[in-house]
């Protein structure tokens, strides 16, 4: 098998966090990676805790990131950022709510967009896949916006080399 | 051809689509919801039923006519439609028949983690259960197949992790087309009187020896040759993550679950030093491998609890039974900020009701501040019980019982406890309440008979909860919008919990996640009832 590369998605019911996973994984199979995505939904849209799991690679088998695995964590809740943490590898990196200046972003709710801006800084993932992947997820009345918020996260994260 | 990134639920509903499905029907319930919706979408024929039993009969019926038809439901589920299964395994159907049991190990969104591939030996109706997507495309086309070559019904198991991970599918062609549906008589093999079911359950047996046969040569099941000294037997979505925990064991993965490919599997386990069965949930492939003769071990019972993933296939392995690190902490979900309910749970906490609680997004009251729940058992189930502990406890007791019921809860099953409730009245009266949200809220927002709308949001016939309970002979029946009139609300509840007749309050206000939804559709409904000037339902 060869390298798969892991990334948990998580948030609070309603703030996009299984939309945000599945941008990354159809970025990834426009790629040409195996992928697999596994979430629970259910209760979480009545504000319950939501992770969601992204593993891609050449071969995928399991779909669920086990535990100190994750190369990545996308968090878009403040108060979920500890929680998630342990599924984190040693030196894994995680993108929190506080990783961009709230005024670099178009609105609020754009925020899983730009933190996968700044995840795609790190993938290896061309960046017209997740353009594509973006517009594919998203009404046509949101893709200027959610674009901007995209190259928000992606720059902020290269300036900042990481 | 194109693959494309589909959870196991859309590669169902197109699997159906692609099998020429007539006919696919249920009913909502984590995790198998999105397959009729995702077949609806598709341009297939999807409806949802009022309950599981009811869905199946209907499946039944058209599989009696020749059509192939598509059943679906969570694990739970299948419980209601279990007494026409365990029937339909005797008289067989003339198209094919597929019922999706869409299990919940870990119970994300369930009342029980119940393992329904005990349902398959219960009932003697063979089973197929897909590790993936694809997989979950493939079994339905072969579950159809060999339904329709052994006219029998076949289950299809899920669990959570299949139904809803993606992974990526190609689509097949060249399925054999559908005969046209038509009615051909079979009083003795449809008609199950005691002297035309005797034979036929012994047709039953007959045709599962049959199938057993087949099974040994199937390729649903998956050989891999590895390292002799440790062989594992799986199944589901245990199998990816026995092949990431433990690469380079030997392994066998069963695609068919009932009838067993049982030589195989002797022959396996004869082949390794150590042969393990990793399986979600009850030891049930290791029961039926032991009951053969066939020696394996099985995994600690502290593994029967809950999902599987890598780490504790991993432990499995290492037979290490130390305790596992708590779970990651989780959110609990709450009633929404908005949420209609909040003043009933206000006044059922302020009048310390005892409640006969139901299942829904209303169960939810059961959480701070209201802890306004007393019982939540199984659908519909808050009808019977609250009339029990009417009948028994102490008057003073007595009258503080409520049932509590969700509309689409009380569509599925709370009407049969209604007619309870009008023939065996409790001597201080009862009372029920409706939460008339006009959706199935809890499992994301599906029409129901209450509406009057069909899945794809069309008009239709409409049930009247109100007309229901008047036409049964329920003595009070009232509707109250509990958000513009909370103190309404109550007054009435303390009234008719101070009578002795038996009573309805519907509290009635739209979900509020579902509202502009529902306000969009019933005026474009009305948009095309004045176009076509026929009323819709035409
Ligand atoms: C036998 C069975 N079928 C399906 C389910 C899944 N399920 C749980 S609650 C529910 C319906 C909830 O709708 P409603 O009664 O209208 O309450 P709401 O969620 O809108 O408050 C369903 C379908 C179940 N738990 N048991």
């Amino acid at each position: 098998m060869g390298r798969v590369t892991n990334v948990v998605v998580a948030g609070l019911g309603g703030q996009g966090a299984i939309k945000a996973s599945d941008i990354l994984a159809d970025a990834a199979c426009r790629a040409g990676f195996d992928v697999k995505k596994a979430e629970i939904h259910g209760m979480s849209q009545r504000g319950g805790s939501v992770t969601s799991d992204v593993r891609f690679g050449d071969e995928v088998l399991s779909p669920m990131v086990p535990r100190g695995e994750a190369d990545f964590a996308v968090v878009l809740e403040a108060t979920q950022v500890e929680v998630v943490r342990p599924v984190l590898r040693q030196g894994g990196l995680c993108f929190g709510p506080d990783f961009l200046d709230e005024k670099a972003l178009p609105n609020r709710k754009s925020l899983n967009v730009a933190l996968l801006g700044a995840l795609s800084h790190h993938l290896d993932i061309p960046e017209p896949c997740w353009l594509e992947a973006v517009k594919a997820a998203l009404p046509e009345r949101l893709h200027e916006l959610n674009e901007k918020a995209f190259a928000a996260g992606r720059e902020a994260a290269a300036r900042q080399g990481r | 051809m194109e693959r494309k990134l589909l959870s196991g639920d859309e590669a169902v509903a197109l699997a159906a689509l692609d099998a020429g499905v007539a006919l696919g029907t249920g009913y909502p319930g984590t995790p198998s919801t999105e397959i009729l919706e995702t077949l609806a979408e598709l341009g297939g024929r999807a409806q949802w039923a009022p309950n599981e039993k009811v869905a199946l009969e209907v499946g039944i019926g058209a599989a009696f006519a020749g059509a192939r038809v598509l059943v679906t439901m969570k694990h739970v589920g299948v419980n209601v439609a279990a007494d026409p299964l365990f029937t339909a395994a005797y008289t067989g159907v003339s198209g094919a028949l597929v019922l999706v049991s869409a299990d919940d190990p870990g119970m994300a969104s369930s009342q029980n983690e119940q393992d329904n591939r005990r349902y398959s030996v219960a009932a003697g109706v063979p089973m197929l259960e897909p590790s993936d997507s694809q997989e979950a495309y493939d079994f339905l086309l072969a579950a159809m197949s060999l339904s329709e070559r052994h006219k029998m019904p076949v289950m299809l198991r899920m669990t959570t992790r299949v139904c809803h991970s993606k992974t990526l599918v190609e689509r097949r062609g060249g399925f054999p087309a559908a005969r046209a549906p038509s009615f051909e008589r079979d009083i003795a093999g449809r008609v199950m009187v005691p002297g035309y079911a005797r034979p036929a359950h012994k047709k039953l047996r007959a045709r599962l020896d049959e199938i057993q046969k087949e099974n040994e040569k199937s390729p649903l099941n998956l050989w891999k040759k590895g390292d002799p000294r440790l062989g594992i037997i799986t199944h589901g979505i245990t199998w990816e993550h026995v092949q990431e925990a433990a690469p380079g064991a030997s392994a066998f993965r069963i695609g068919t679950v009932y009838p067993l490919p049982l030589e195989q599997l002797r022959a396996f386990a004869r082949s390794v030093e150590r042969c393990l069965v990793i399986e979600e949930g009850d030891p049930f492939f290791v029961e039926q491998l032991r009951s053969a003769g066939i020696a394996v071990e099985g995994k600690p019972e502290m593994y029967r609890f809950g999902e599987l993933n890598v780490e504790r296939v991993r432990r499995i392995v290492a037979g290490d039974v130390s305790p596992e690190p708590p779970p990651l902490k989780a959110t609990p979900p709450r009633l929404c900020d908005a949420c209609p309910y909040h003043p009933v749970y206000g006044t059922l906490a302020r009048l310390d009701c005892i409640v006969a609680g139901d299942i829904g997004c209303y169960t939810l009251g059961v959480m701070e501040p209201y802890r306004a729940m007393d019982s939540c058992v199984a659908m519909g189930a808050s009808m019977g019980v609250g009339l029990g502990l009417r009948h028994v406890l102490p008057e003073q007791q007595a009258r503080r019982v409520v049932s509590i019921i969700g509309d689409s809860t009380f569509v599925h099953s709370g009407i049969n406890g209604l007619v309870e409730m009008v023939y065996n009245p409790p001597a201080t009266g009862h009372v029920v309440i409706v939460l008339d949200n006009g959706t199935t809220a809890m499992t994301g927002q599906q029409e129901h008979p209450g509406t009057g709308r069909t899945i794809e949001h069309d008009a239709t016939n409409k049930f009247s909860i109100e007309g229901f309970a008047r036409a049964s002979g329920v003595k009070h029946v009232d509707t109250v919008d509990p958000v513009a009139d909370p103190g309404g609300f109550e007054r009435l509840l303390k009234e008719r919990l101070a009578g002795n007749d038996i009573s309805m309050i519907v509290a009635r206000r739209a979900c509020i996640l579902a509202a502009a939804d529902i306000r969009k559709w019933d005026k474009q409904n009305a948009e095309k009832a004045e176009a076509g000037g026929c009323g819709g339902a035409c």
